[in-house]
């Protein structure tokens, strides 16, 4: 298992505060957040490259906070592979085996394996030059598993690869786990790939952890604004609560959640909300008359933004629903969701 | 219908500069190397003072390479990777051999080297002495050609990711096996280029070696005595010799610099 604990690290012009991430053996956890807001920092100063100011970083119960990243026993993949271009693939699969010898032999019994599970055999001899984005991604992969680390930490991994190779490496990588049962540390921006990879999650914003949990938890319960936004909840509005109500200026929203007086916010789905032309469904609780103001064709779908009362909610309406109403900006629409669907936090 | 095609007035004025600036420095330069008859040139290589003089000239131009070299690596390194309070003041003390003019070099070490200074007393003590000596010329082309080894090698180590050398210490290597098993085997280009520089810059120095050792003599010593001495033809055969040197050290460090695609 790998914790770090109440982490500080002080840069130019950036500083991570209080980072507290606790990783079960065998897990896989990702840290999520936008481009800035100190994803790599944390790996990078969790594997000791960026000395920390205070904080501590613990492997298997095992303070590791003094020690240089060599003796860490964690394992990087970073995303533009960063191998080493003046050796051949397998050179660069192998290289850290002489530093991890047992009684004068280098570990090899995982070699085979994972060079046969990420379909290395016929690369073994070709220069890192000529590999495709795929092939370098799994040569990293390959090389930082070789040595068998405690914690295998990923700086976004699929970030830098072609779609079709991006699916291929996210498979192979949470095949890769279930089958050796490492525990993975994963930094990426994308909420999609933290929700097929991973049990947890933490979000970071600015240097600092808006929220940790599982990724079912932080998808359907975020609890900061920054983070509702971050996993799709773009109808986020600051609201007055009362008891199951919650108030926007003049617009009353019914809500499943009994606010406690800590609440200060509600989030809708776009998709959960819906749009009608008639009024059949006028026994809805949250039912509102507005007027279309955008329709945005993304193709498949549209983003559809309608304005009740002086506030704006967006919506994603499937592409066919909309030819089929006849939509068009400026009509008078009614839109409607769940209270079940009114997040309040 | 053929059409005429266009060139820029700018691209004229270009090529124009160019051809101005190759004529302005091979036109003496060849004038120089022709003048001299064949049997000129030959007698000069057969003066044993004058084949001294050169061999002089690349050896202790050879040690100050290495010398900068094993001295100025660590230094490079430190620069390409670490950023520290001074930095910058750092960088200009190393570029200082550059700009300062060579007799005051010449002068400068000699002022430490004396037996007034405590550095030369101790010198002396231990036998070293700088003054009219191979060794003084050695110091005195280390200080002027050492500034071309570190700038080259801090390039290269600037080109070398260091990301990849974090990779390789998460793999199990110190930093030390990190630099020799990453570092150094992708920055090597860069250092050599360096050293030729460095060697280059070496065997053109006069002003500075003039100052501390007239004797032994290098070479761009005996040119300048041959010509105040004897004239023009005297002194030429000999440049002609040190240009055919410097000519295959350059030669040398366009074939090294040039970099094989797609390394990093």
């Amino acid at each position: 298992m790998i914790q770090l604990k109440n982490l500080n690290v002080k840069l130019p012009g950036f500083s991570l505060q209080q980072i507290n991430i606790s990783i079960e053996q065998g897990e896989f956890f990702t840290l999520l957040g936008p481009t800035g807001a100190g994803k790599s920092v944390v790996l990078e100063s969790a594997i000791g490259i960026i000395p920390i100011t205070n904080g501590r970083v613990i492997i298997n119960n095992k303070d590791v906070t003094n020690l240089p990243s060599e003796k860490r026993g964690m394992g990087i993949v970073y995303q533009d592979f960063a191998l080493f271009p003046h050796l051949t693939v397998y050179e660069n699969i192998t290289y850290g085996l002489r530093y991890h010898r047992i009684n004068g032999k280098e570990p090899g019994k995982n070699l085979t394996f994972i060079i046969k599970r990420l379909s290395l055999e016929h690369l073994l001899k070709r220069s890192i030059a000529n590999l495709s984005g795929g092939e370098k991604q799994r040569v990293a992969l390959a090389r930082a598993l070789a040595v068998d680390p405690s914690v295998l930490l990923l700086d976004e991994p699929l970030s830098a690869l072609d779609p079709n190779f991006r699916e291929e490496i996210r498979e192979i990588i949470k095949n890769l786990h279930i089958e050796t049962g490492i525990t993975v540390l994963m930094v990426t921006h994308d909420f999609t790939e933290a929700h097929f990879l991973a049990n947890n999650t933490a979000v970071i914003n600015n240097g600092k952890i808006e929220q940790t949990g599982s990724i079912s938890e932080v998808f359907h319960h975020p609890t900061t604004p920054f983070v509702a936004e971050f996993v799709g909840m773009k109808n986020i509005f600051p609201a007055t609560f009362n008891k199951n109500t919650a108030q926007i200026n003049n617009l009353v929203i019914h809500t499943n959640t009994n606010s406690n007086g800590s609440n200060k916010h509600i989030a809708i789905r776009p998709e959960n909300i819906h749009i009608s032309k008639t009024k059949e469904s006028a026994n809805k609780p949250n039912l509102f008359e507005g007027t279309v103001s955008r329709i945005l064709n993304q193709g498949f779908y549209c983003d559809v933004a309608i304005k009740t009362k002086g506030i704006k909610f967006a919506s994603i309406v499937p592409t066919n629903v909309i030819m089929n109403l006849k939509l068009t900006p400026n009509q008078k629409i009614n839109m409607w969701f769940d209270p079940d669907n009114v997040h309040a936090f | 219908m053929i059409t005429k095609k266009h060139t820029d007035p700018f691209i004229w004025l270009a090529i124009s500069c160019s051809i101005i600036i190759i004529a302005f420095i091979l036109f003496p330069l060849l004038e120089m190397v022709v003048q001299p008859s064949f049997a000129d040139l030959k007698e000069a290589i057969t003066d044993k003072d004058v084949f001294n003089a050169i061999k002089l000239s690349l050896y202790t131009s050879l040690m100050a390479a290495l010398i900068s070299f094993i001295f100025g690596t660590p230094l490079a390194y430190l620069l390409a990777r670490k950023d520290f309070i001074g930095k910058k003041l750092v960088e200009s003390i190393i570029d200082l051999p550059i700009m300062i003019p060579h007799p005051v070099v010449g002068i400068a070490i000699l002022s430490i080297a004396g037996k007034n200074h405590w550095l030369g007393q101790i010198m002396s003590s231990i036998g070293i002495r700088l003054m009219g000596s191979v060794t003084g010329i050695i110091v005195v082309l280390t200080f002027v050609g050492i500034p071309f080894y570190i700038n080259s090698a801090k390039a290269g180590f600037e080109a070398v990711p260091a990301r990849l050398e974090h990779v390789s210490r998460s793999l199990g290597a110190s930093v030390t096996s990190s630099f020799f098993r990453v570092t150094f085997p992708l920055a090597w280009r860069s250092m050599v280029v360096g050293i030729i520089m460095c060697t280059a810059r070496a065997v053109s120095e006069f002003g500075a070696v003039v100052i501390v050792a007239y004797h032994p003599m290098i070479a761009p010593v005996m040119i300048y005595e041959r010509f105040t001495a004897y004239g023009l033809k005297y002194s030429q055969p000999v440049a002609v010799w040190l240009i055919v040197v410097c000519l295959f050290l350059f030669l040398l460090l366009r074939v090294f610099s040039i970099k094989k695609k797609n390394l990093i």
